[in-house]
């Protein structure tokens, strides 16, 4: 398919000129990109590169020295990481971060938290309001739960899944938010050839069906190449390619920042 | 066998969603809430009712305030006394200061209160987690009881700080005897365990475990770190407090304030370590453990001293009591960090298969 059938349409996300310092490590430095509507933007780069500040800083863990983001139409430095949840903007960890004390079913339904409006007194009755919430949102779990194919530990404890079943739940429970931004950082990391397979074919589905925008972070190049639309490459907190696959493979540079220089 | 659920079919996500969705769960509950309210009252005799259940029933209420925090959305706390000394004066000046006062308004305005300062003295978990929290929170303990001995107006200048509760009525009925009392125990401690039942199953009892589990992530999902950990001291200070109140309104009757000190709030700390923590069965299973452990202590140690021969004194058995407190609470966050109440849902899935496991 071509971007036009998708309908890549405008940048929703520009990040410019930010620059991250952690007391004398710079972890991003003048970094400047964009994200159009509907696609797949990969950020690729070495051990240590600034990927995954780069996500913290588009979703407001990290508050970066300078620069602006601007998502759909808003500028900003920085924001409360809640907020750009409420903005619409998903993600996922690299080191798996879903909450081990609860089921599966729980950890999606608190991806649904942002979209309730009930107060916790009602919540406590149980009556009108709360409950209409809470089943409405559950039917809208159980969809997800469907799309990722998890029916079947709906009511395990996320702490006994092996390891690709908690990404997947991860990744349920980013959608479970209705994102129109999907950060994921390392999605296949320490994945088997299927399960990365499986992962993949997620990804794409989202994009395709729901029209999710995604940024991810990769290091295995082959997903890397087959799925994103446009790539951004960062070595030592700089920008040092960026375009679609093609042209990032061919360039100098990011083959020089991988394979190192001769001097 | 007992316990199975063959045969009963959830169609619904609103049958899913019950709060209790198994059929011997619902029995069980109704059973137990009939003998509670009925069968209780017409057997138990005044020792049984002042002595056993109104403390129990109490120390529950307590232990589920601190679940509900500590628990559920894990902040540690060491200042639980402090805010059920702050529901027990409340409700004396509320009684005391406006003439006719429905004891039940004074019991939530005095739940209202402990919880505002809850509030306050959870604005530290913003910035500070896990042990450090707990010694913040102990300021509270200190704090609160300081206040209430030196400012002599909350006492109405009592010189010792000791108040004597009024007497209470609901809708004309006296609340003088031990049934009655015990009744109005009863019926708070069971609505506000639905409530806090109904919570934790809900929006916001996501809210309180996802903060407890990792909080970043939390905030990433959409949940404001700070409204969610205030409110979670806001709703355990008034449980706590509410049960302050019963404690001074319906088991002691005069109240001094050093009856809420530090050993109260670590007594309940225990009740749910032991009774499971993120728990509302666990608060019950854990209070009902520790207020009648003394007194299955003291009716089974003097046979076994006397058929053994030896005297034990009465002090020895009270010191007894400490060292299996001190020995259980060790056994229970090494072997079984959720208590009782994880013994008890282990038990329930063995029961699911018994007596035919394969």
């Amino acid at each position: 398919m071509t971007p036009s059938d998708r309908g890549i349409g405008a940048p929703i996300l520009a990040v410019e000129g930010v620059s991250l310092a952690f007391g004398g490590v710079r972890a991003l430095q003048g970094v400047s990109f964009d994200v159009r509507e509907h696609e797949v933007r990969a950020i690729i780069g070495p051990n240590g590169a600034g990927k995954s500040s780069m996500l913290n800083v588009i979703n407001g863990v990290y508050h970066p020295q300078e620069g602006t983001i601007t998502f759909k139409g808003r500028s900003r430095r920085d924001m409360v990481a809640h907020e750009a949840a409420a903005q619409g903007i998903g993600r996922t960890f690299q080191n798996i971060a879903l909450f081990r004390g609860m089921t599966v079913l729980d950890n999606i339904m608190t991806g649904r938290n942002v979209k309730m409006r009930s107060t916790f007194l009602e919540q406590s009755i149980w009556i009108g309001r709360a409950r209409r919430e809470e089943l409405a949102h559950r039917r809208k779990v159980e969809e997800i739960i469907d799309f990722l194919e998890i029916q079947h530990i709906r009511r395990t404890p996320v702490g006994r899944l092996p390891y690709g079943l908690q990404k997947r739940v991860e990744l349920a429970r980013a959608l479970a938010m209705e994102p129109e931004l999907l950060l994921l950082d390392e999605p296949m990391a320490g994945m088997n050839l299927e399960e990365k397979q499986d992962m993949c074919r997620f990804i794409l589905d989202v994009n395709e069906q729901f029209g999710t925008t995604v940024v991810l972070i990769e290091h295995d190049m082959g997903v890397v190449m087959d799925i994103s639309d446009r790539v951004v490459v960062l070595d030592y907190g700089r920008k040092i390619a960026d375009g679609t696959p093609d042209e990032v493979r061919g360039n100098q540079t990011v083959i020089d920042a991988y394979l190192g220089v001769a001097h | 066998m007992l316990y199975r659920e063959a045969g009963q079919f959830r169609a619904t996500y609103a049958e899913d969603q019950q709060i209790f969705p198994l059929r011997q769960d619902r029995v069980a509950i109704g059973v137990l809430l009939v003998a509670a309210f009925i069968a209780v009252p017409l057997v138990a005799d005044q020792y049984w009712l002042s002595a056993l259940l109104i403390p129990f029933l109490i120390a529950a209420l307590a232990a589920l305030g601190l679940n509900i925090l500590t628990g559920y959305a894990g902040q540690l706390s060491l200042g639980t006394a402090a805010f059920m000394a702050i529901g027990a004066f409340a409700t004396y000046n509320f009684v005391l200061r406006v003439p006719g006062i429905p004891i039940l308004a004074a019991f939530v305005l005095a739940g209202i209160c402990a919880a505002i300062v809850g509030i306050v003295f959870g604005l530290p978990s913003l910035r500070i987690k896990g042990f450090y929290l707990a010694v913040a929170t102990l300021a509270a303990q200190f704090f609160v009881l300081w206040a209430i001995q030196r400012i002599g107006w909350i006492t109405n200048h009592s010189a010792s700080g000791v108040i004597t509760a009024q007497n209470i009525a609901i809708l004309g009925v006296p609340i003088d005897t031990p049934r009655a009392k015990y009744l109005l125990t009863l019926s708070v401690v069971a609505v506000l365990a639905l409530l806090a039942k109904n919570l934790v199953r809900s929006e916001t009892g996501r809210a309180f475990m996802a903060v407890r589990d990792m909080d970043v992530a939390a905030s990433v999902i959409g949940i404001p770190l700070m409204k969610t950990k205030l409110l979670a001291f806001a709703i355990s200070s008034f449980y706590c407090g509410v049960a302050g109140a019963l404690y001074a309104y319906t088991y002691l009757g005069t109240v001094e304030p050093e009856a809420f000190n530090l050993e109260l709030s670590f007594r309940i700390l225990f009740m749910i370590i032991i009774g499971g923590v993120g728990s509302v069965l666990g608060s019950f299973l854990g209070a009902a453990f520790i207020v009648l452990l003394p007194i299955a202590l003291n009716l089974v140690v003097p046979p076994i001293s006397e058929a053994a021969g030896i005297e034990i004194p009465h002090a020895i058995i009270s010191n007894l009591e400490l060292m299996i407190f001190g020995a259980l609470i060790i056994f229970f966050l090494i072997v079984e960090p959720l208590g009782l109440a994880r013994l008890w849902q282990i038990a329930k899935e063995k029961l699911r298969l018994w007596p035919f496991p394969h």
